[in-house]
């Protein structure tokens, strides 16, 4: 602090703490809402401060017969979410991690077009070619299939660029000893670049992990069979069906454990969360 | 580019960018000619039979004035997402970069929506601001307002447009204190003696200095509200009442797999994507560049 000025102190941490507030305050309703039965949350000021039946709850929403009707339980749906973010987020860095290691460290033909074809990617999301990539996945047969779920989201261009840009910055000195001793291509990749860019892939991890586990658009398009669901999509329809059969705590709930995962990964994981952010947006 | 030292050539380098060349050319290159290809076309309601129309596609969305509409709708909504947003996270990153102890654990505090999915930020919204229960119309009501956003559509873009900015505020907040943090101590305390107040001093230092990271945070902010609040519509009011919440990405969806009418969602489509083409080039040609100041 450059001047001791007490009045703008206690305004500081007064904005500060008002911010966080306003932040935190649609999920402590949130938890509010999953803490009571289902007969409190249908009377009209709904309670602002937590009840009684949060681990009944818990227990009704991960295991129970699911939600009026519906036969798949929570605990599959994350099952299904975990897995699709998993294999989004391990396939993205795989694919990366060679093809920039094979455009940074190559000279071979087409290498400048292999290189503007990933680069295009980046421009492309897939809300924007919806129609005809969901097309491709029914064509493949991929429909209602974990492969369907997270290929045609693998292909990135940001995370080859991030690789790239770190794979530039380790010093030539590294390739030529190595050379020196022996190593070849696959020698070199693995046993100096991928232990180099450690901190990189980890940080990239996180974010894509947040990334696969939120998605959408795309499983709602592409899942028809409900033992596919994944739970961010379900509260969709668990939304539709309050009109009827109004179960807010356990809507609640599910939305609750729907968000747990990415959150717990974000503040337990600050560091390379931010070093990620900043790496593959900037 | 290239590193100065590298491998001889060899199969290798292919073997090693097939996979995501072919994930490329199968699941993006392949579908976005599909759209420009498709975008020419006219199916009837079975379809049938399609014919070949050049641009009739685009002439119509031009003449229709729902879609012009449509156009000055996401014009509107993106810029008050990115306006709210983005002011709420500036002045929450100029306090808390004023904290000498605790200022990562107002981070910490402050950034975790950052992982909350955009359908989820609609639904904790939807709860909260449900006519008969929820806990804003309630209090609303005392002060005179009657909520109800599945009919009123002012109240629908409004309940959207918050959700979508709560769940921006931390990202934009992560991004503008990183950037107050990298001013160097030395030129506020300058300015701090000559006489400058904390206020004179935001306005004067940290906002210019800053300013890259404003240019930046546009960008990604209103490409965020253009694509990904798709699921914050679809779950909060899904385009409605009477389309006063049904933005570009929402009416491709809709006229595509609701509607389906693939011609005319397929041009949308191809608009869409010039947009987003045009946002890109912006970003990697002038965010690089320093803004002046």
């Amino acid at each position: 602090m450059i001047e001791n000025r007490p009045l703008m102190t206690f305004i500081t941490h007064l904005v500060l703490v008002l911010g966080v507030a306003m932040i935190a305050l649609p999920i402590w309703i949130t938890l509010v809402a999953a803490s009571h039965d289902e007969i409190r949350m249908l009377q009209a000021p709904i309670p602002l401060w937590p009840g009684t039946h949060f681990v009944e709850n818990l227990k009704q929403t991960l295991f129970g017969a699911g939600f009026s009707g519906d036969q798949t339980p929570v605990w599959r749906m994350m099952f299904n979410s975990l897995v699709m973010a998993m294999m989004i987020s391990v396939g993205k860095i795989a694919i990366s991690l060679i093809s920039a290691f094979a455009i940074v460290y190559f000279k071979f033909p087409f290498r400048m077009g292999f290189f503007w074809m990933i680069f295009i990617t980046l421009m492309l999301p897939v809300e924007v070619r919806i129609l005809p990539t969901f097309e491709v996945v029914a064509n493949l047969g991929l429909l209602n299939s974990y492969w369907g779920l997270s290929i045609p989201l693998i292909a990135s261009a940001t995370a080859t660029f991030m690789f790239r840009q770190v794979f530039l910055t380790i010093p030539d000195e590294m390739l030529e000893s190595a050379r020196i001793d022996g190593a070849g291509p696959m020698r070199f990749f693995w046993d100096i670049l991928i232990p180099l860019s450690r901190t990189n892939i980890a940080a990239l991890f996180v974010i894509l992990f947040i990334y696969g586990w939120n998605q959408y658009l795309w499983p709602l398009l592409i899942t028809t069979d409900t033992d596919m669901t994944t739970i961010v999509m379900s509260i969709k329809q668990m939304l539709e069906s309050a009109e009827q059969t109004p179960q807010w705590n356990i809507i609640m709930m599910t939305a609750f454990l729907a968000m747990l995962p990415p959150i717990l990964v974000v503040v337990g994981m600050q560091k390379l969360f931010v070093q990620g952010l900043t790496e593959t947006d900037k | 580019m290239l590193k100065r030292v590298h491998f001889p050539s060899s199969p290798l380098p292919y073997l090693l960018v097939a996979p995501q060349i072919i994930i490329t050319l199968v699941f993006f290159m392949w579908p976005a000619s599909q759209a420009l290809y498709q975008s020419l076309l006219i199916e009837d309601a079975f379809g049938l039979s399609t014919e070949f129309v050049w641009f009739e596609n685009f002439t119509a969305l031009v003449e229709d004035e729902q879609y012009l509409s449509t156009f000055w709708r996401t014009a509107v909504f993106s810029s008050l997402v990115a306006f709210l947003s983005m002011s709420v996270a500036l002045i929450l990153a100029g306090f808390a970069d004023r904290v000498v102890k605790g200022a990562t654990t107002y981070r910490t505090l402050l950034i975790w929506p950052y992982a909350v999915a955009p359908v989820l930020a609609g639904a904790l919204w939807v709860f909260m601001f449900n006519p008969t229960l929820g806990i804003f119309p309630y209090f609303l009501e005392m002060v005179g307002i009657k909520w109800n956003h599945y009919l009123n559509g002012r109240q629908a873009m409004g309940l959207v447009i918050g959700a979508a900015a709560w769940k921006q505020v931390a990202y934009n907040f992560l991004f503008y204190l990183a950037a107050m943090q990298s001013i160097p101590r030395s030129i506020i305390e300058a300015a701090a003696i000559d006489g400058a107040g904390p206020v004179r001093r935001f306005w004067t230092q940290v906002m210019p200095l800053i300013s890259p990271t404003t240019f930046f945070l546009v960008v990604v902010n209103v490409v965020y509200a253009f694509f990904e609040t798709f699921g914050i519509i679809h779950v909060v009011t899904q385009g409605g009442p009477a389309n006063a919440t049904t933005i570009l990405v929402y009416k491709v969806f809709n006229d595509g797999f609701v509607g389906l009418d693939l011609g005319g969602s397929a041009a949308q489509s191809v608009i869409l994507m010039v947009i987003v083409i045009v946002m890109t080039v912006v970003q990697f040609r002038y965010v690089e560049k320093k803004v002046e100041y």
